[in-house]
């Protein structure tokens, strides 16, 4: 632990006392525990869906369009057939009966355009990498050599890539109905009243680059068939979900169809996705009756897992003169890509509710148009549409404070939810239970030594230092725990938001929890682990988790939108509590006390104000035995429960971060970055750190690194990982982190959800340190990914446009 | 086709191969050593790294032939006699993963990293691992249980040459 010490911050760092003992009254949560999952990770006994190997197994390997837009004319597989190794060559013709279209979920108004989305392109391909014929062979090396046989004739039709420029009269269009998705209007409050005689009004556009989600496991799906049932082994976040949607699409019905998540390398939204490869994998196992294979190559997902982000933000502030925030207006783009897939059009409207942040406003005008164009659909990447919304009015925030000449934590302060206003109804509408705002900036300030950083600003200033100093301020709060189902019906998605768990006592007195989150790095086996040890009073040890296979976990919601401890944690507990009732039934009969009069304390049931004590492990075998229980009392010591929020939970953090910036090469270094956070209570302090590290690096990316980069004519240009920049570890700072708690009052355990939180906050930290530090030179923005050649070509053009106007007066 | 003697972690394997035949397609599909996982196919990724006589190699870049008499060590060869090496215990320790997807690569490159630098600062741990990539953890717990490995295995050494 010495290691983080030297440091030199008195930052919170987890401690061997934190492993040891939490908060030192002997409960699991809130201690800092290893995790049960690093055994196998560490040692290579994992299994990844392309691990599998069955008898017979198939390879397949798709053919996919060259073109962002073609009508396809010809497709002749009659050479690949012949290849060796090649049992099958199928083109979307051959599954154009059967094949149904790709499931969107959130149709999110009544008008909006729902294209028929064909998970083999049969007549048109919308985008370059949609598949139109696919290979079945031995091995993956025959695969992949015969699709060069397969012959494609195309006839190019003009492609789309500019969002702005497909809503203009007279644009190709990617689809017959046109290149308007949908408009979705929400407003609160009298927009007009605000703008109107405000003393400072603020207008900026922000685009928000299309990201590569890159989870380092590539997908990969195996199917199976025994001729009745299915069995479907997927790398996704979603085994639940893509059970009930893949026997919608396919036809295969529900109870003959079982989905499984084994290890699954990360996901970060790119695997909450019914994709096309799973339909197909499934499609040809029935064909054929045998099992097959698909796993990606890098290249092959750049292009077809689903992007993040992508949207133009038109955003605007009024406010009084002393700073008092009146409005927020958002026009939206919000770049659909060429198809909409399970959530794409709900993404923006989970941002929609987060532009007023954390700050108190009187009116608030939102409009969402979402645009389609020839490139790979998006869909939910970390945050989905929260960070967006973050971004945006983070960083309009310090341009306000810049124009008004205020420091942007004065500015923050004056207009942030105070901790005594809480619970707090946002304008949005969204009513924020706790938080405390004050708190984690002062001690974010306080660890990042916020005044003395500013004196060095100004004295680089002063100096006409060619290296800059700027300090970014990021307060966000998010909106996470998805969700309550009312609220997720209210917004026209297809399903709810609630999670289930199952909890069963074995005769030994070991645990078995059955979760429908579905882990992918997140540590839900440790994390229930320690809930489910406090909860029943038995041994962390003692405690397994099972989840990602729908024949085992029939149930669940999966894996998503910080949604996994604050809703399918808040699950467990409820199933414990259930199976404690039941135990305390036995105990009861055994000891023939009343119920009542038993009390629970750390796994052993007593006669209150006796010493006569049954342990639960004892009351299971009794249970077990069944020789001796109350009547009527069924014989088995399992519950489940499954848990719908009645809100969501609402995350906040301070996050600073100080760069440095050549004025004269453009290249920026993170000099430092202090986040604190407050995901209310912890059930494991390290999973926390961790989490709002890797959220943290995301975000981090955003800002300086990452884009999914098109040509005109649609291809994109960064199909690998030489091309599409992924920070290594070089590339990135260390963090200070800390955390203040303010537990949230709408869950049991007080939890409020971490997953996202980090890639939220640091995306407009970064970028407002950078437009701070540039400042002086007259720059007001940097676009995204702030690359040196993008600094330098700003402060160039700040500096011409200075220099013209100088020479004009 | 091409006939090759390989050993890994510690067994013999003769093999035909084609010789167009990928190292790490060997491992994970012909000898089941799927410890080993793919991440890219441009060779930028490293959660393919194994020892291969005694060297970090990215395995996908490296054809199977011309691992030929070479002595290969994976992440599923690191333990001995059920105790794990100083590396893995600090990457649980630390906290050094997440999805785990990426860590045997980084497990094995920096023990390699530490045959060049066996007390590296965090900077040489950060340059060192530049061909490693990990889209969990932002690296930093990765740094801490490299260095930790570092203190760990020279500990033992220390403690071997004494004894
Ligand atoms: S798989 Fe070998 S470097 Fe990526
Ligand atoms: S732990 Fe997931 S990629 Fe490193």
């Amino acid at each position: 632990m010495t290691e983080q010490l030297d440091a030199g911050v008195a930052a919170r760092q987890i401690k061997e006392s934190d492993v040891l003992s939490g908060a030192g009254d002997g409960r699991e949560v809130g201690r800092a525990r290893r995790r049960k999952e690093d055994a196998r990770l560490v040692t290579g006994r994992t299994q990844w869906t392309d691990n599998i190997q069955l008898p017979g197994l198939l390879h397949v390997a798709f053919l996919r369009s060259p073109m962002a837009h073609a009508r396809i004319t010809r497709v002749d597989t009659s050479v690949a057939r012949t290849q060796p190794g090649v049992v099958a060559v199928f083109s979307g013709q051959d599954f154009a009966a059967e094949q149904g279209s790709l499931p969107c979920a959130w149709p999110v108004t009544e008008d909006i355009v729902l294209p028929d989305h064909p998970p083999m392109a049969v007549t048109e391909v919308r985008y370059v990498g949609e598949a139109v014929a696919c290979v079945v062979a031995t091995d993956r090396y025959k695969a992949a050599d015969a699709l060069d046989a397969i012959e494609v004739d195309y006839e190019p039709l003009d492609a789309v890539t500019d969002m702005t420029a497909a809503l203009e009269e007279g644009s190709p269009k990617v689809h017959e109905a046109g290149n308007k998705a949908f408009t979705w209007k929400f407003a609160q409050g009298d927009i007009d009243a605000a703008f109107r005689d405000a003393a400072v009004r603020i207008d900026r556009t922000y685009v928000q680059q299309r990201l590569i989600p890159s989870a380092m496991e590539p997908r990969a799906v195996v199917a199976q068939t025994d001729g009745d049932s299915f069995t479907l082994h997927s790398s996704t976040q979603i085994p639940h979900i893509l059970r009930v949607m893949l026997a919608l699409t396919t036809g295969i019905p529900e109870h003959k169809l079982r989905v499984v998540a084994p290890d699954v390398g990360g996901g970060f939204g790119s695997k909450l996705q019914v994709t096309a490869e799973e339909v197909l994998c499934l499609l040809i196992t029935r064909r054929l009756g045998k099992p097959v294979k698909w796993t990606e190559s890098r290249s092959e997902g750049n292009l077809t897992v689903h992007h993040g982000r992508d949207q133009l933000q038109r955003i605007s502030v009024a406010a009084d003169a002393d700073g008092r925030i009146r409005g927020v207006k958002v026009d939206l783009l919000a770049g659909m890509g060429a198809y909409l897939m399970l959530v794409t059009p709900g993404v923006p409207l989970l941002g929609a509710f987060m532009y007023s942040g954390i700050y108190k406003m009187d009116a608030y005008d939102f409009t969402c148009t979402g645009v389609f164009t020839t490139k790979m659909p998006t869909d939910a990447y970390r945050g989905a549409g929260r960070p967006e919304a973050t971004f945006a009015i983070e960083r309009i925030v310090d341009e306000l404070a810049a124009e008004l000449g205020m420091d942007p934590i004065e500015l923050r302060r004056r207009n942030w939810i105070q901790h005594a206003e809480f619970p707090y109804t946002t304008v949005c509408g969204l009513t924020y239970d706790s938080g405390n705002y004050e708190a984690a900036t002062d001690r974010a300030l306080a660890l990042f030594g916020y005044d003395k950083l500013r004196a060095e600003q100004a004295d680089r200033r002063e100096r006409d230092d060619p290296v800059q100093l700027g300090i970014g301020v990021s307060t966000y709060t998010e909106m996470c725990g998805l969700a309550p189902s009312r609220v997720l019906g209210s917004l026209s998605y297809g399903a709810g938001g609630w999670e289930h768990a199952g909890v069963r006592v074995l005769p030994t007195g070991k645990v078995e929890v059955v979760t429908g989150t579905s882990p992918h790095g997140q540590g839900h086996e440790t994390a229930w682990s320690q809930i489910v040890a406090d909860a029943l009073g038995v041994p962390f040890e003692d405690v397994a988790v099972i989840h990602g296979d729908t024949s085992s976990s029939h149930k669940g919601m999966d894996t998503y939108g910080s949604r996994s401890l604050v809703v399918g944690g808040v699950a467990v507990v409820q199933a414990c509590e259930k199976v404690k009732e039941k135990a305390r039934q036995v105990a009861a009969h055994l000891m023939e006390a009343s119920p009542d009069d038993i009390e629970f304390t750390r796994g052993e049931f007593r006669v209150r104000g006796t010493g006569t004590s049954r342990t639960i492990q004892e009351i299971a075998l009794a249970t077990f035995a069944a020789h001796d229980l109350p009547d009527g009392f069924e014989p088995r010591l399992d519950a489940e429960a499954t848990f719908d929020p009645d809100n969501f939970s609402f995350p906040h953090g301070t996050h600073l971060c100080a760069v440095e910036v050549d004025t004269e090469t453009g290249a920026t270094k993170i000099r430092s970055y202090v986040a604190v956070d407050d995901v209310g209570s912890v059930v494991n302090p390290l999973i926390v750190e961790g989490q709002v590290h890797g959220g943290i690096a995301q975000g981090i990316a955003q800002a300086l690194f990452e884009e999914a980069v098109h040509d005109a004519d649609g291809n994109l240009l960064t199909t690998t990982m030489a091309d599409y920049l992924l920070p290594s570890a070089a590339d990135l700072p260390d963090y200070t982190t800390d955390r203040t708690e303010t537990p949230a009052t709408t869950n049991p355990l007080g939890v409020k959800g971490v997953g996202e939180a980090g890639t939220i906050a640091s995306t407009p930290a970064v970028v407002n340190a950078i437009v701070d530090a540039l400042r002086p030179h007259g720059v007001h923005d940097v676009p995204m990914p702030c690359t040196p050649e993008r600094v330098w070509r700003v402060l160039d053009q700040a500096r011409t446009t200075a220099q013209s106007t100088d020479g004009g007066l | 086709m091409p006939r090759i003697s390989v050993t890994v972690d510690g067994i013999r394997y003769d093999e035909e191969v084609e010789p167009r035949l990928l190292l790490v397609h060997l491992l994970r599909d012909r000898l089941g050593k799927t410890g080993t996982p793919i991440g890219c196919d441009t060779s930028n990724c490293g959660a393919c790294t194994v020892l291969l006589d005694g060297r970090s190699a990215k395995s996908c870049s490296v054809l199977a032939v011309q691992a030929d008499g070479c002595d290969i060590v994976t992440i599923e060869g690191l333990s001995t006699g059920g105790t794990w090496h100083p590396m893995q215990r600090a990457f649980h320790e630390e906290h050094a993963l997440q999805c785990g997807y990426c860590t045997p690569g980084m497990i094995m490159a920096a023990i390699d990293l530490l045959h060049d630098d066996p007390d590296p600062s965090e900077e040489s741990v950060r340059e060192g691992l530049e061909g490693n990539l990990c889209r969990c953890t932002g690296y930093c717990t990765i740094v801490r249980a490299v260095r930790r490995g570092a203190r760990e295995m020279s500990q033992k050494q220390e403690g071997a040459a004494t004894s």
